[in-house]
């Protein structure tokens, strides 16, 4: 026999929720094809995941303290989670890792330098290619 | 019984199915950048799992242990980060 309450209740859908979002960032690490869809997958879903199983948390014991930490928890979260994605996008990027045969844009294509580091505010491209993009 | 220790049932499998789907990445992962996202992944998928842990044993302490992992796995991809952008391979 199943007792529930309503604090039970919000408990659970938000565990199925947020596990819900864990389970599509890990299922989209393994079946995208680069490493920047990977990243795109996983550093949203997961993060959304992540604080909703922590507001669970709050949710279920109820208690001011625990809720701030949960809160703050988030809130770090929230703010590391796009520092470290952007962080090891650049550094696959200066790696030269390779994209997918698919990919249709590329705006540091021929504007970066690997051997330097350095980026270039204009990319050494032929001139049909630059009028068209030059209009904006 | 109550209806949140019914969903353990299924909260508990889905996220280390989500942990199994990660190690696969980490040893498929065709570059060090793919690996150190799995790696940043898994502590992330880990520190869900402490949170389900604190309501799944009624223990309010894993929720410190969730925080302190995700200081920590933020720290560890920092650097990872910092090495792959230094070394020039």
């Amino acid at each position: 026999m199943i007792t529930t309450n309503l604090g039970d209740m919000v408990t659970a859908i938000l565990l199925l929720i947020g596990t819900f979002f864990m389970f599509v960032g890990a299922l989209g690490l393994l079946r995208m094809p680069d490493l920047f869809m990977r990243m795109s997958a996983t550093a949203k879903a997961v993060t959304m995941g992540v604080s909703t199983l922590l507001i669970a948390v709050a949710v279920h014991f109820n208690e001011l303290g625990l809720g701030t930490r949960a809160l703050a928890t988030i809130a770090f979260v929230f703010i590391t989670t796009p520092i470290a994605a952007h962080m090891i996008g650049r550094a696959g990027y200066a790696r030269q890792v390779k994209l997918w045969e698919g990919t249709i844009v590329d705006e540091l294509r021929g504007r970066y330098d690997p051997e330097t580091g350095e980026l270039l505010s204009r990319p050494p491209v032929p001139a049909e290619t630059a009028a068209s993009e030059g209009t904006d | 019984m109550t209806l949140t220790t019914l969903a353990m049932y299924i909260v508990l499998p889905m996220l280390s199915i989500a942990v199994i789907f990660v190690l696969l990445r980490l040893i498929r992962g065709p570059k060090m950048p793919d690996r150190v996202v799995a790696l940043d992944l898994m502590a992330t998928v880990g520190m869900g799992g402490m949170a389900v842990y604190a309501i799944a044993t009624e223990q309010a302490v894993f929720l410190d242990v969730a925080t302190v992992l995700a200081l920590i796995s933020f720290l560890g991809t920092t650097a990872f980060a910092y090495y792959l952008q230094r070394r020039p391979e």
